[in-house]
């Protein structure tokens, strides 16, 4: 049981807390906050310069667009095909790790699944360019097969960003397979359940809210990605490119459409929240 | 101690002082933004930011033997900060920061830079090599206002048709390769990613749809705006990709991802030298294209720096280098003779003023119609902007 606090000690805690505090909510909250009033702004259409006058012309516009409803849509299920490929790959593949594995092949498969995190983002999006392009080694692959590759489009963005993010889906999924007792798969065997009966009533609810948590990284980390569409994505648009090509023209514009994917990523931590996945927070 | 609380109180007071000044200028007309050009230039400030294109400050860094700047700091004593712009549109929004002194604006951003006060007005008597630039590009609607230029034009290209001779059997010389034709190359045209290129459109239905009546590609009415646009996305549909990094044309050029679509010499050249077997041309209905004008900052902290700047990369030895490297025609007419290649100004045309007759540089389309037009109301760029993300869908 912990000392009751005295005067001196909660001024050290005070002390402790007060910077990443003002940190949080000054420039990191504030900023925020400071972007979506801006969305409430215009821009003068000429010299690009903003005008400090209150309205909802941005917000108007983005609702009745119909191609920014378009964008919008393509982005969410963008980030959604990201999150369902790296949940199929990491569930097998961290139950591997976790379970089947013997003790000296875990380190290595998850140095394994880590190092890629070493290399940078761009030398990896580019490395794909490469790869999916018309000479390149996925088509080569494909060939013998009577099959093309997926050449620049939103196929090869999903591919990318599933790569992309695989670790950061693998991870938790790893997590919470090495703490599920080995006691509940025996338990679930000597009741007679199969193998496919136990992973599916003994495993999988174990993992689900770890498979929930790193759908937050994959799928929030796509809705804002910008430069892997801009590399392998051909005349693919998401909002992130639409945000960046209007950050310089029309800021007020680029503001409220960057509130879409804040609302989506609301709308998703909450359904995830009800789902159970972040009660260990 | 206490003469610390001196100068405490002092810094106070000049603060107060300058937040007078600040709030008496905020008052002052219009006509005073954008700054004045200065009289006479002082001493160098020992430093100076600039914004360019790449390619065109130079340090030795990409290759050794390309190299001015080095040279420049050398001479001036101006240590030289160089940020590499990959739009326009990043132009634009750098200059806005106040952080840079100079610029190697395009056409499509200088009229922006002058109308937001970013870009002062350049008195062209401190920049002694200005008397050699070629006269057809001074005091030209995209870098000169009320007869005042706002800087020093340092060269010219024009937005060629590029193609691969192995994919593209039937040599094009027309823009309809890209557009009414582009379906026989069927996701693999590219087009330059932006919405100034909404005037290569423009300019390819001056002649196939002499009806609309466009008399100037970045003067354009709602109406012929909206031929435009469909006719690009029309275009969208055999697009590959858009491209607006050269380096992502290049090796898309390379690879066969891309077989035709607009291009820039320098880019040209490079495929070339990597052994793709590429042609650019001018096609028949003359091309955009682009004239890129070193601008100084209204808020310049470096002005005398950025004076020795704007007079060395124009002077006619380093504007031949510059203009060689990134393939452009240069701007001084007595570069001409500095070139390493004898041939350059005549590859790319550049006392050729016939050529450039041909080719419409790219300028901020302007509510106010710059074809000359007063019954009608031109489309603004953020018009265009938006025009631009509806084409690409």
């Amino acid at each position: 049981m912990p000392a009751a606090p005295t005067p001196g000690s909660r001024l050290r805690l005070t002390a402790l807390l007060a910077p990443p505090l003002l940190w949080l909510t000054l420039a990191y909250l504030g900023s925020l906050a400071v972007l979506l009033l801006s969305a409430f702004w215009a821009t003068d259409s000429f010299t690009s310069d903003v005008v400090r006058t209150w309205n909802t012309d941005n917000f108007h516009e983005l609702l009745t667009t119909p191609v920014y409803r378009t964008i919008a849509l393509r982005t969410l299920s963008i980030a959604a095909a990201v999150t369902v490929v790296d949940a199929l790959l990491a569930l097998p593949m961290a139950f591997f790790m976790a379970r089947v594995a013997g003790r000296g092949w875990r380190r290595p498969l998850l140095v394994a699944v880590l190092t890629p995190l070493w290399a940078g983002y761009l030398v990896k999006a580019y490395a794909w360019r490469v790869m999916l392009g018309e000479n390149g080694v996925v088509g080569a692959a494909l060939a013998p097969f009577g099959l093309h590759g997926p050449g620049y489009g939103t196929t090869a963005v999903v591919i990318v960003l599933a790569y992309l993010w695989l670790p950061y889906m693998i991870l938790p999924v790893y997590a919470a397979l090495e703490r599920l007792p080995e006691r509940m798969l025996e338990a679930s065997a000597d009741l007679g359940a199969g193998t496919w009966r136990t992973l599916r009533s003994v495993v999988l609810p174990a993992v689900r809210p770890a498979v929930l948590a790193g759908s937050v990284f994959t799928f929030s980390l796509s809705l804002g990605d910008y430069l892997t569409v801009q590399i392998v994505g051909g005349k693919t648009q998401l909002l992130g490119n639409v945000i960046a090509s209007q950050v310089t023209l029309d800021l007020p514009m680029a503001a409220a459409l960057s509130a879409v994917p804040v609302v989506l990523i609301v709308c998703y931590l909450a359904a995830v929240r009800r789902a159970g996945a972040l009660d260990s927070l | 101690m206490r003469k610390r609380k001196m100068s405490a109180w002092r810094s106070a007071a000049a603060i107060c002082a300058l937040l007078l000044t600040a709030a008496g200028c905020g008052s002052g007309n219009d006509d005073d933004k954008g700054g004045h050009a200065p009289d006479k230039l002082g001493k160098g400030e020992g430093k100076v930011n600039i914004i360019a294109w790449a390619g065109y400050a130079e340090d030795g860094s990409n290759d050794p033997k390309v190299d001015w700047v080095h040279p420049f700091e050398k001479k001036t004593g101006c240590q030289v900060n160089t940020k590499t712009a990959g739009t326009s549109d990043e132009m634009v929004s750098l200059m806005k920061t106040g952080q840079y002194d100079t610029v190697s604006a395009s056409g499509d951003a200088t009229l922006r830079l002058i109308a937001s006060g970013d870009a002062a007005p350049v008195n062209t008597k401190l920049v002694p090599n200005y008397r050699d630039i070629f006269p057809a590009l001074k005091q030209q609607p995209f870098n000169s206002k009320d007869g005042r230029m706002y800087g020093i034009p340092h060269g010219r290209g024009a937005n060629l048709l590029m193609y691969r001779t192995d994919k593209v059997t039937s040599a094009p010389d027309s823009w309809r390769a890209v557009f009414d034709d582009a379906a026989r190359y069927d996701g693999h045209v590219t087009a330059y990613d932006s919405p100034i290129y909404i005037a290569d459109a423009a300019l390819y239905l001056m002649q196939a749809k002499p009806s609309l009546g466009i008399k100037n590609p970045y003067a354009l009415d709602q109406k012929q705006l909206d031929a435009a646009v469909a006719l690009l996305k029309k275009q969208h549909k055999a697009v590959g990709e858009y491209w607006s990094d050269y380096q992502k044309e290049i090796t898309a050029f390379k690879g066969g991802d891309s077989v035709i679509g607009t291009t820039w010499q320098v880019i040209a050249n490079l495929t070339k030298a990597e052994k793709a077997p590429v042609k650019a041309v001018l096609p028949k209905e003359g091309a955009t294209g682009w004239s890129d004008t070193w601008m100084v900052s209204a808020k310049a902290e470096h002005p005398n720096c950025a004076y020795k700047w704007l007079d060395w990369i124009v002077s006619p030895k380093v504007n031949a280098q510059v203009a060689e490297y990134f393939g452009e025609a240069p701007s001084n007419r007595k570069a001409c003779a500095e070139t390493s290649a004898p041939d350059h100004c005549a590859i790319f045309h550049a006392d050729d003023e016939k050529y450039f007759q041909r080719v419409h540089f790219w300028t901020t389309p302007i509510k106010q119609c710059l074809d000359g037009r007063k019954d009608a109301d031109c489309t603004d760029y953020a018009q265009w902007t938006r025009a631009w993300t509806e084409v690409k869908g």
